[in-house]
């Protein structure tokens, strides 16, 4: 059976505000791992997971299943958070992240058996690619699942990004949608001052693509974006979705440098609190 | 010693590119990529006759790695095809963590390799792939010696589920294995049974192993020669059964002698079986423009320079 999909602002809110808080439980947990990314793509994982991706938790291989691909391997929290809360596993697994013998890798690693992972990744700039593949074998075989790729927008100065870029034009694949994680922070601060990004809609748009942006932090701006990414028939979508680093909790947002850091024991307890405080989300 | 015949030379390549066409036929899932070399790699055919599976992805290597990774995700089987060179050095990262470190089954066909490759010189003359290739956990890396190993090899491939790295070349060069033949993954073939020396060989050099086995023969020496078509998994057994008989070791390959076929085997007999071994591969070094024949007697690979490690390791054995 295909997961129940939702678009009820209210329970995507709940369900971001839990993936949440399971970030923050495993990283401070962990003692080290990436929270910035983590948190601030909380949202567009919930709209993947609990609105748009047709899975089924139970039977992680089904062929009918549409594809995802982590490409920023980094923010392997907040996919296992997501992966968990969806039910591919029981939550108290994210307790084991980074610990020796654990199936949450700090990047997801593919040998570890975890169910719901395509892929390994980590190393930056592979996954869209793998994306194209995975588009063009489905169109091969003339099915209709879609693939979803979640690339960072640091990840977009990858050469090879651009590489498949190209190509997932050349071929119309139609099928495919690339959300980019627009923070505009990376490890040694501002995208813009590190390797400018802008104009990236442009960007996208002279390599052929749809390119759409979005509030990637509003359920109401997120989903549109996934149905008109869905009618095209043409070309393949970016979505650019707008986010804040850190997103969910005040003294940290937008700070670059919660980009590889995790919380102590006594700031995910303050954390927790205030993300038990406040739906986000639902209210912009 | 035993006889072979060359029945007429041909390139290694067109061995891959006749079994691809063949695959085409007899296995819908078999996908081809090819980074813009589709006459060099000898896939026009398959091109032609099967365009919904043949995959032009520019040149841009590094996207079609990963673009054949995801390929199998739908159940294709793909196999990519460009230099030896801009098959490993260039997407080294891309095979690491989206094929090797996934465990994608990806078939990485790799032509031109070594020097044989020949006038276009050292940028494109990769010796180290091999090496790169076998340190990867998950990846099987073979080396055929002739045309018709390379279709068979080619055929077995595309059976066997799981990362592949098969490397091929090309110049012509004798065909001298059966057409017919039955390619068996990891199993080293022996192509003469000798008593004083073994000589292990691989791709082109496997030649020139039978040739030096001929002459010394003339000598009076016996040499065991063993085609080490698969360089890894290694054919352990094989190779401890025939040491064990002979008593010393002369290794040959178009590679770098660090990290090639020979590295392998004296790290195996280094663990199992220690003795006197001797290795006919380049002495890190990079390539130059020349032919191929040229080449091979520049770097010293060719059938004098087996003779001579023979002689040499006899030595040490008997001291």
């Amino acid at each position: 059976m295909c997961y129940t999909l939702t678009n009820d602002l209210e329970k995507l809110g709940l369900l971001a505000r839990a993936i949440r808080q399971s970030v923050v439980r495993s990283l401070a947990e962990a003692g080290s791992g990436h929270l910035g990314g983590s948190l601030g793509s909380a949202d567009i994982f919930t709209t993947l997971y609990f609105s748009v991706i047709r899975h089924t938790p139970d039977e992680p291989l089904w062929p009918g299943r549409d594809r995802f691909i982590l490409s920023i391997g980094h923010i392997a929290p907040v996919l296992y958070a997501t992966l968990a809360e969806a039910g591919y596993f029981r939550k108290e697994e994210l307790l084991s992240l980074r610990k020796l013998g654990s199936r949450l890798q700090g990047h997801p690693g593919r040998d570890h058996q975890l169910p719901g992972l395509e892929l390994s990744a980590g190393s930056l700039g592979q996954g869209l690619s793998v994306s194209v593949g995975m588009a063009l074998a489905l169109k091969m075989d003339r099915l209709d699942n879609r693939v979803y790729c979640l690339c960072g927008d640091g990840e977009l100065q990858e050469g090879s990004v651009w590489e498949a870029a190209m190509s997932a034009a050349h071929h119309k694949l139609n099928n495919l949608t690339v959300i980019i994680d627009r923070n505009s922070l990376q490890i040694d601060g501002s995208t813009e001052k590190v390797m400018a990004l802008e104009p990236l809609k442009k960007k996208w748009e002279a390599f052929g693509w749809q390119a759409l942006e979005c509030d990637g932090h509003d359920f109401r701006s997120l989903l549109p974006a996934f149905n008109k990414a869905r009618m095209e028939l043409l070309h393949p979508s970016v979505i650019i979705a707008k986010t804040v680093m850190g997103k969910g909790i005040a003294s940290i947002e937008g700070d670059y440098r919660w980009h590889g850091k995790a919380p102590t024991k006594e700031q995910a307890v303050a954390f927790l609190r205030e993300l038990e405080g406040g739906i986000q989300n639902i209210e912009h | 010693m035993k006889e072979y015949t060359n029945s007429g030379s041909k390139d290694t390549r067109s061995g891959f590119g006749e079994a691809m066409h063949e695959l085409g036929k007899t296995n819908p899932d078999v996908v081809a990529l090819c980074a813009d070399l589709t006459p060099s790699m000898k896939l026009d055919a398959f091109a032609r006759d099967f365009p919904d599976r043949f995959i032009e992805v520019g040149i841009a290597e590094a996207n079609m790695i990963c673009i054949a990774a995801g390929l199998t995700i739908g159940g294709k089987i793909p196999f990519t095809g460009t230099f030896a060179n801009f098959s490993t050095a260039r997407v080294y990262d891309q095979i690491r963590q989206s094929v090797a470190y996934s465990n994608k089954n990806v078939k990485i066909c790799a032509s031109h390799a070594g020097i044989t490759l020949g006038e276009d010189g050292a940028t494109h003359q990769n010796m180290e792939d091999l090496g790169m290739m076998k340190m990867l956990q998950n990846m099987t890396v073979i080396n055929p010696c002739d045309f018709n190993q390379t279709k068979a090899a080619t055929l077995a491939i595309a059976k066997y589920v799981g990362p592949v790295y098969l490397r091929f070349g090309r110049p012509k060069v004798p065909n001298f294995t059966p057409p017919d033949q039955q390619f068996e993954i990891g199993k080293a073939l022996v192509l003469n049974e000798g008593t004083d020396v073994s000589i292990f060989a691989t791709g082109h050099l496997v030649w020139k192993a039978l040739e030096a086995c001929r002459i010394l023969g003339e000598e009076g020496i016996s040499s065991e020669v063993i085609n080490i078509h698969t360089i890894k998994p290694l054919d352990d057994e094989a190779i401890l059964a025939s040491v064990r008989k002979t008593g010393c070791v002369v290794t040959a390959e178009e590679h770098e002698r660090n990290g090639g076929l020979g590295d392998s085997i004296a790290q195996l007999l280094a663990r199992k079986y220690p003795l006197p071994v001797e290795m006919v591969a380049v002495d890190d070094s990079f390539g130059e423009s020349g032919t191929p024949e040229e080449l091979m007697k520049k770097f010293g690979l060719d059938t004098p320079d087996v003779i001579r490690a023979v002689k040499a390791v006899m030595a040490r054995k008997k001291s």
